[in-house]
């Protein structure tokens, strides 16, 4: 599609409407130490939906877990590799939709 | 919280675990209820559509004091390509009628009402809780589980898993393996906010009336997924999903794809000066009837999300989770007026209910499509091109005769797919579909 190019965005515009309660200081995800990261690990850098995921100058895949919607995408996607570990924030914790 | 013995805890309260404890609760039982959100609601994420039947099963009288949007009196299916789209709408007078079949919801809303609901019938609500393991006797049966409130253990007859898509719970203590990434979508949604008078001239609807549109086609960018805009009072919920091993090898951002369909010639204009104030995105389970699995077990039920009940077809979620939910509770009614153990065998009667409704019948009935679908990417692209291009052709007057204008689309279906092929296409999804 020609308007994909034209009409990307930064994703940042779209969390910025969203209510968190950042568990400051435990992020519930977390992508285990790495040299080279997997297909699956790479693939997180555009497939999740929150942008939390960037390629580091060294080639790895790194997570910024404050904008998470929690939707599991990144879990599953890298369950057979196992190289993040994903649990539910704490309760009360994490995002607050207000629509949902 | 330790000494305290329920009749049953729920884990999660979305449809399917409110259903279940509600009807658990109205007939008496001592229910736990955990939630891991701040409020029932606050983790959730759905379209929204409401299926009427599914709730009146439960709460009767819902239209009373529910918070419902829009009832539903037209559906549009589109079929699009980059510049149009081919519509098949079906708008009907008949949908306004006393008791509304289909209705749009907010779903933090509408969870917070059903909630209350549970309450009022005399379930225990526990909020900010998650729930981090199941805890066993020493025969392997689930006697409770374990929160992160101080590490805590509450105790139970019977476990309710109504955890949802991540049922992490069930997975981390061996009940279900993982959902593979090629039997869930991913989809993003947005909350656009327009004043009632606007889309009620915009989508032609007076009063309460409201349409849900249903769209395919290169919007999905060669994935197998959908789009969709539904009406509610003051605001539009537009969203597009795809399966997730889809995005991962596609490289296609979610984000970026919402864009472009917000973007799209044909709905830009419905959302032309509306004011977005969220984005959510969720997973929606489409492995269909071959991938629920095991359902019951010593001490331990699964409903809703958890056990992959969505028929995909049907974009229908919601009604099977209230369904599975309120099934689960009255078999755990049952047995427990007869005072007998809630054991695997026993609970086996939820599954044997099960089958002689609309969830498994359903289900079983599209078991073949989630492969299909799988197998014939080209359904989602090639098809809504050649669909759009043959209108575009038939409709345009151009001084080219017709006989010469139906060759041509003719000729445009046999290149880009070949007789065998079409007619290949046309038997496995009719197979599938049977």
């Amino acid at each position: 599609m020609s308007s994909m190019q034209e009409s990307a965005m930064k994703v940042e515009e779209k969390l910025y409407q969203n209510r968190y309660l950042v568990d400051a200081g435990r992020p519930h995800i977390k992508v285990l130490p790495h040299d080279k990261p997997s297909k699956a690990l790479l693939s997180l850098t555009h497939t999740c939906p929150a942008g939390c995921y960037e390629q580091n100058e060294r080639g790895q895949v790194e997570i910024t877990a404050d904008g998470c919607m929690e939707c599991g995408t990144c879990r599953i996607v890298t369950a057979k590799t196992g190289e993040i570990e994903w649990n539910y924030p704490r309760g009360g914790f994490g995002v607050l939709y207000k629509f949902g | 919280m330790s000494d305290e013995h329920f009749d049953a805890i729920v884990v999660g309260a979305g449809p399917s675990g409110n259903a279940a404890a509600y009807t658990m609760a109205k007939e008496g039982l001592k229910v736990l209820q955990l939630e891991r959100g701040e409020y029932p609601g606050s983790k959730n994420v759905q379209g929204a559509i409401l299926y009427a039947n599914a709730l009146e099963e439960i709460i009767p009288d819902f239209r009373e004091d529910a918070p419902l949007e829009r009832h539903v009196i037209e559906q549009r299916m589109w079929t699009m390509d980059d510049a149009s789209h081919v519509g098949m709408h079906y708008r009907s007078d008949d949908f306004n009628e006393e008791k509304p079949n289909r209705y749009t919801i907010i779903r933090a809303q509408f969870d917070k009402w059903f909630s209350r609901k549970v309450r009022d019938a005399g379930a225990t609500l526990l909020c900010e809780t998650t729930v981090t393991e199941l805890v066993r006797d020493s025969k392997g049966r689930v006697i409770g589980v374990r929160t992160d409130r101080n590490a805590g253990k509450v105790f139970a007859d019977v476990v309710i898993l109504a955890e949802g898509v991540n049922g992490l719970v069930g997975q981390r203590s061996g009940l279900r393996s993982e959902v593979a990434p090629d039997s869930v979508a991913l989809a993003v949604k947005e909350m656009h906010f327009l004043p009632r008078e606007v889309i009620e001239s915009r989508f032609n609807l007076k009063g309460d009336e409201g349409v849900v549109i249903e769209a395919m086609g290169t919007i999905t960018n060669g994935m197998t997924g959908t789009g969709f805009l539904y009406t509610n009072q003051e605001s539009i919920s537009v969203g597009i999903g795809c399966i997730v091993s889809d995005f991962a090898e596609n490289g296609t951002t979610p984000y970026g794809l919402l864009e472009a369909f917000k973007n799209h010639p044909s709905i830009k204009p419905l959302l032309a000066g509306s004011e977005c104030k969220e984005y959510a995105s969720h997973l929606i389970p489409e492995g269909g009837y071959n991938a629920i699995p095991e359902l019951v077990g010593d001490g331990w039920i699964v409903v809703g999300d958890a056990g992959q009940f969505v028929n995909a077809v049907h974009r229908e979620g919601s009604n099977l989770a209230m369904t599975t939910g309120r099934i689960a509770g009255e078999t755990v009614v049952w047995l427990n007026r007869r005072r007998e153990e809630m054991s695997k065998a026993n609970l086996a009667e939820y599954k044997k209910r099960l089958e002689q409704t609309f969830v498994m019948k359903d289900l079983k009935k599209y078991r073949r499509i989630p492969d299909f679908l799988h197998a014939n990417k080209h359904v989602f692209t090639l098809y809504p091109k050649l669909f759009n291009s043959a209108a575009q052709s038939w409709f345009r007057v151009d001084g080219i005769d017709k006989r010469s204008k139906e060759k041509q689309i003719m000729g445009a279906f046999r290149k880009s797919r070949s007789v065998l092929g079409l007619v290949g296409d046309a038997f496995k999804l009719a197979r599938a579909w049977r």
